[in-house]
């Protein structure tokens, strides 16, 4: 079985609130060090078999149509995931 | 008048839809989202609610339901569409109308009654409102900060297609209003609604279906989007 591994992220002129209740929350453990949080989403799409370079170029398809809306969102990485 | 509103799964506000397009005077009309078909129907709400459980982003789901892949087209061709609060990021998410919703600035979930003020009146659900009318109708959002590229944002007022602002109180007055001096969602410049070029498809946060009748909601102000409707039906 083999995985496609797809990161997304806000655009850095998009405010990000979840991000932001993070970085407000890490002072309080003690974390002084970190001036800004942003939070992003991964997806890991599983196939049978081998990850071929058609399965990739779906990936990276459906990163761009469903898995991010590009007006707030970046495709950061559409990656083959090595096999452990 | 036949008007139709949809169901999606976490759909909430679909029967609140109906009802309100009953007392305006139209004949609401269930549609289906596993359906591709839109039941001849002279108009479409896509009314408020979680569809989804708003999972991946508010609307991105919904947006490829089988019914969306006919009432895309319908809405490119010129039937009317209103979305509201859900209804208005699966607007946005199939593209029928620019810019996108995330979070409330302020994280919180809002649910309270939302002073407005109507900037198109020449849409096909604002045509019975006055440009510069202030109403007040329910909102109720978690992600309902409505963002997009200053180019975008610049288009929309250049074209008359803000439909709706937040009205937002003044903050050097004394007022225990928790939104003083801000809009309640972060919304950029103050958009609560927005409508497509043809002024066919308009989708704003608050919710006019719940401000319709005498004893529930704020006011009626609601009602006007449903009687307009019917009217721009007649006169098409």
């Amino acid at each position: 079985m083999g995985n496609v591994v797809v990161d997304v992220m806000l655009k850095s002129e998009i405010l990000d609130p979840q991000g932001q209740a993070v970085a407000g929350a890490l002072p309080r453990l003690g974390f002084n060090q970190f001036t800004d949080v942003r939070q992003g989403k991964r997806f890991v799409l599983s196939v049978e078999g081998e990850v071929t370079d058609e399965v990739l170029a779906a990936a990276r398809e459906a990163a761009e149509t469903m898995l991010s809306n590009p007006v707030i969102e970046d495709v950061v990485s559409v990656r083959v995931e090595p096999q452990a | 008048m036949k008007i139709g509103v949809v169901t999606f799964p976490g759909s909430l506000d679909d029967h609140d839809a109906s009802r309100a397009v009953r007392v305006a005077g139209g004949e609401p009309v269930s549609l289906w989202h596993g359906d591709d078909s839109l039941r001849d129907v002279d108009a479409v709400v896509l009314p408020g609610g979680f569809s989804y459980g708003d999972y991946l982003r508010a609307g991105a789901i919904a947006r490829f339901a089988p019914v969306m892949s006919v009432l895309i087209p319908a809405a490119q061709g010129g039937l009317p569409v209103l979305g509201i609060c859900n209804g208005f990021q699966i607007l946005c998410e199939s593209h029928l109308l620019p810019g996108a919703m995330i979070q409330n600035d302020h994280r919180t979930f809002i649910c309270r009654s939302q002073r407005l003020r109507v900037e198109n009146a020449t849409t096909a659900w604002t045509s019975d409102y006055q440009l510069g009318d202030e109403i007040t109708i329910p909102l109720k959002n978690q992600d309902g900060q409505y963002v997009a590229d200053r180019s975008t944002l610049d288009e929309l007022e250049g074209e008359g297609r803000v439909a709706f602002r937040y009205l937002v109180a003044d903050a050097s007055a004394h007022t225990y209003d928790r939104f003083a001096g801000r809009n309640p969602n972060g919304s950029y410049r103050d958009i609560a609604g927005i409508t497509n070029e043809r002024g066919n498809v308009v989708g704003l946060m608050p919710h006019p279906e719940h401000a319709v009748e005498e004893g529930y909601g704020p006011s009626l102000d609601g009602l006007k989007f449903f009687t307009s409707v019917l009217k721009s039906v007649v006169n098409a």
